[in-house]
């Protein structure tokens, strides 16, 4: 097999949507380890790290344009560039996710801890992997593994119930701690958010592998 | 019934087998793009429609190409007719050394197809407008084709086609010698001509082939490899050599 001009750009593309994958999960640890252990500075570090990620998604956005504009890729080829642009914006949101708790750190690391936070580490946690493994099918365009975490989204989603259940208990018997409740609700909610955006990743790479568009069909994404 | 359904077709040069069993089948109105290496056979695919290749001593053809469900290499067919009916469009323009508009009216004459004079001029003009060139050249239609641009040539010899009223048009490179924008003009006749005419194009161009064509074919090595839908074709093809053609991995 001949080396293409093309084959360069496509690694490069692929090493630009990695480090943007692996940033975006140190920003997801880091904000969760700044409310757990209750490191405000940690916290304010993602939240200064948020604008780098933002500056990778514009640098993949353009060089993805480009590659489209100049080597006008075909079948995988174009499947490839077209996956790493929609898992970008992706990518950037759950880092925006990831600054919003940071934020939601700050202010709770001013208040009194609540019962270890529940159940949230675990998500989060829950929510890290889902988002490491979605990272590693990508890279080795395994669809059978991100069909597993699509299915994981679920544990994620029954244990956000769980904690708006308990949150929500809470706040009725103790309303004192109704404030910060109401941060860790949201905290949970952005993880849940998460779990979501990780299937879409995952939905994505299955379109890359087999060319098949399972999103929305429920059918397809257990196939 | 297809407009063309070609089976189990064999073409030989001497000894020299160039087509292997290709079967396919061109619904009416179609565009259908034939593309890949060069020496893969699609131009010679593209001849056996029409029985070009008959100029050519030694070649010999083998299985069936039916046209509206007659074998065009039955023994009694007007090959004549045939290539009235299915007419041709060749890489490299060939105006005849006359006038524009004698150019297009040549085909119309000698196949008595006018009534009157005035009918006569009638067609040329409406070829001439179908192969939308007539705008460029109402105002000098005595004056010489040679005097045309390469694409406004290439334009003249599809007008010239078009004159017979032809029902299949075979396009072999048309645009492959023209600048991107008499290309574009040639693209987009295409796509107009659609409506009423079932199109073959051989093409270099797999940009061309992925903008124009309904389905696309892959010839290799006198084998027709894979044809499917042209968007299916450039975003998912079914053979692994097609994915390795389309996205330059040989070729």
């Amino acid at each position: 097999m001949e080396h293409r001009i093309i084959d360069q750009q496509l690694d490069l593309l692929r090493d630009k949507l990695l480090l943007l994958g692996g940033t975006t999960e140190a920003a997801l640890e880091r904000a969760m380890r700044s409310l757990t252990a209750r490191d405000s500075d940690l916290a304010r570090e993602v939240l200064e790290g948020d604008k780098i990620i933002d500056q990778m998604e514009l640098d993949i956005d353009r060089f993805s344009v480009e590659i489209l504009a100049l080597q006008q890729p075909a079948a995988h080829d174009l499947r490839f560039v077209i996956s790493v642009a929609k898992i970008t914006p992706i990518l950037e949101r759950i880092a925006d996710h990831a600054g919003s708790i940071a934020e939601a750190a700050l202010i709770l690391n001013d208040e009194p801890e609540l019962k270890k936070y529940i159940d949230l580490p675990l998500m989060a946690e829950n929510a890290a992997e889902m988002l490491r493994t979605a990272l590693d099918a990508f890279t080795s365009e395994d669809a059978a593994a991100s069909r597993r975490v699509i299915e994981q989204d679920k544990v994620i989603d029954k244990c956000y119930h769980r904690v708006f259940d308990e949150l929500i208990t809470m706040m009725i018997d103790n309303p004192v701690t109704t404030a910060s409740a109401a941060h860790l609700l949201f905290v949970a909610k952005h993880l849940e958010r998460i779990g979501d955006y990780v299937k879409d990743i995952c939905e994505l790479n299955v379109y890359l592998t087999e060319a098949a568009f399972i999103k929305h069909s429920p059918r397809l994404e257990a196939a | 019934m297809s407009k063309i359904s070609v089976s189990d077709l064999n073409f030989f040069y001497g000894k020299a087998q160039a087509l292997h069993d290709i079967s396919i089948d061109i619904p009416e109105r179609e565009v259908v793009a034939f593309i890949g290496p060069s020496g893969c056979g699609k131009s010679t695919f593209l001849r056996t429609l029409n029985r070009m290749n008959d100029t050519i001593p030694i070649a010999r053809v083998e299985g069936k190409v039916m046209i509206d469900g007659k074998d065009v290499y039955e023994p009694n067919t007007d090959v004549a007719s045939l290539r009235r009916k299915v007419g041709m469009v060749f890489q490299k323009s060939n105006p005849f050394p006359k006038s524009i508009f004698e150019n297009v009216a040549y085909g119309i004459r000698i196949n008595g197809i006018h009534k009157n004079r005035a009918d006569l001029y009638e067609r040329v003009e409406k070829a001439l407008n179908d192969a939308a060139l007539l705008g460029e050249v109402k105002d000098r239609m005595n004056t010489s084709a040679f005097g045309l641009s390469g694409g406004q040539q290439q334009r003249l010899c599809i007008a010239r086609a078009l004159a017979v009223q032809p029902e299949v048009i075979l396009m072999d490179e048309p645009a492959s010698a023209l600048d991107p924008i008499a290309t574009q003009k040639i693209e987009e006749l295409i796509v107009e001509l659609k409506k009423q005419y079932t199109i073959a194009i051989v093409t270099h161009n797999m940009q061309q082939a992925a903008r124009v064509s309904d389905r696309t074919a892959f010839f290799m090595l006198g084998k027709l490899v894979e044809v499917n839908p042209t968007q299916k074709m450039f975003t998912n093809p079914d053979e692994k050599l097609t994915e390795d053609y389309i996205t330059g991995r040989f070729g």
